[in-house]
């Protein structure tokens, strides 16, 4: 009955999806096709819940569904709402695309049933990291361990990547600059719901901070939905008192110290003999030393991601006003 | 207990029925401020309808509270989504027209014009 029903959901999930895909082909406003994307990104957190991987969910929702519509509502306001008709029907184009899709369709024959316990991803490591995030890192989070001890080497880099994305956006973009206003848009309402909610949600993105190594969540995530909080308030009160709440010239700085911090845990294992990253040489117990590390590591994502979550918002938002 | 079951039967049926008559509208009500309307009734009663009878299904857990503060969210957040969309719609000119139903419905055509 149960396995029925979790055959029943993820059918209507994927069929929603190819069908919110055509829905977006077909229209050509960009604020519904936006829109669309949104509630693709929902439905994908969805399938990744119903597969157990809380934590993939929980960046989908918030990156995918959260921030990226907002990017793209930003980038909507300096290129207008509708795309430019063309009527050409390319037979190559056509050929194209039915080819690579009957590749991509072809290439799923090899893949591993659903839940195949001996699929390859299955035996290789994932059951080593299993057992020894219990012995050597005793948390219950084992994506945490993973993501943060295990491959620290990787997840080092994957924060390099997001603050150089912050940095990019910057050098082609820049800060903006936004004239202050003299009163915001009286929206007695918005207010009064929106400032509660700005709290709530801050806090939310601390305990999914903070609570990474025993629940669902991390720096990534929490990092999004802090910086998600301050983005609302931009949105509900306008952007000028929101750069006044946080200056736009300490958003590089913050994601720079982000990953400086995580960088010099690194550094800081290398002093106590033991590899970059190995998390061991930082107390004198190795559990509480992997303990610190793992603090220290998704405190450095977190403020990086945070700072360059806000910063490619302020550049976008600020661009319309430049003109 | 029979009682708390028979309630909780009750809850889910009714979210259900709501939930099944918020789509209706959304589909079948002819300008864009009734379609809110109808889409606000989904979401500001029956989702706390469901979510209530599942929390008196379960029993009260740490699950439960976590439950019941979605639907606070919910409740207070819901009605504000669709006050700002009313708003925005009433900004970009879509006027609610209540006596000339003919007016109403052109209008309509050509906000789903717009909108295709």
């Amino acid at each position: 009955m149960i396995e029925n029903l979790h055959l029943l959901i993820n059918v209507s999930l994927l069929a929603f999806l190819v069908l919110i895909v055509f829905a977006a082909i077909n229209t050509n406003n960009l604020f519904v096709a936006t829109m669309l994307f949104g509630i693709f990104s929902f439905v994908t957190a969805l399938l990744f819940l119903d597969l157990d991987a809380v934590d993939v969910a929980f960046t989908e929702a918030a990156v995918g569904a959260g921030f990226t519509t907002v990017l793209m509502l930003s980038a909507l306001r300096l290129t207008g709402a509708f795309e430019n008709v063309k009527h050409r029907h390319s037979v190559l184009g056509l050929l194209i695309v039915v080819l690579t899709g009957a590749a991509l369709i072809y290439g799923t024959a090899d893949f591993p049933s659903m839940g195949d316990a001996n699929a390859a991803v299955h035996l290789n490591l994932a059951p080593e990291f299993i057992q020894l995030t219990q012995e050597k890192i005793d948390i219950p989070n084992v994506v945490t361990a993973v993501l943060a001890s295990f491959r620290g080497y990787d997840t080092f880099g994957e924060t390099v990547v997001v603050f150089s994305a912050g940095v990019a956006v910057l050098l082609l973009l820049g800060m903006g600059h936004v004239e202050p206003k003299q009163e915001p848009e009286q929206n007695i309402v918005l207010w009064i719901v929106v400032k509660p909610f700005i709290a709530l949600i801050l806090i939310f993105g601390l305990y999914v901070q903070f609570h990474g190594d025993f629940g669902a969540g991390g720096g990534f995530q929490a990092g999004v939905i802090f910086a998600s909080g301050f983005i609302l308030y931009s949105l509900v009160f306008g952007e000028s008192y929101a750069r006044k709440v946080i200056p736009s010239s300490i958003l590089p700085r913050f994601a720079a110290l982000g990953v400086i911090i995580y960088g010099v845990t690194g550094l800081a294992s290398l002093l106590g003999d033991k590899p970059f990253l190995d998390y061991n040489a930082l107390s004198s117990n190795p559990v509480s030393g992997q303990h610190i590390g793992i603090l220290l590591v998704e405190a450095g994502v977190g403020l990086a991601v945070f700072a360059t979550v806000l910063l490619i918002f302020y550049s976008f938002s600020g661009v319309n006003h430049n003109e | 207990m029979m009682i708390i079951s028979l309630l909780s039967d009750i809850c889910l049926l009714l979210g259900g029925i709501l939930t099944l008559t918020g789509a209706l509208g959304l589909l079948r009500l002819p300008s864009f401020y009734t379609r809110l309307h109808a889409a606000s009734v989904t979401e500001s009663l029956a989702a706390p309808l469901l979510i209530i009878g599942i929390i008196l299904d379960t029993g009260f857990t740490l699950d439960s509270a976590k439950l019941i503060l979605i639907i606070v969210i919910m409740v207070v957040s819901n009605p504000t989504i669709t006050h700002a969309l009313c708003r925005a719609a009433a900004h970009g000119g879509y006027t609610p027209d209540m006596q000339n139903k003919e007016k109403s419905q052109t209008q309509t055509d050509t906000c789903a014009k717009e909108s295709k």
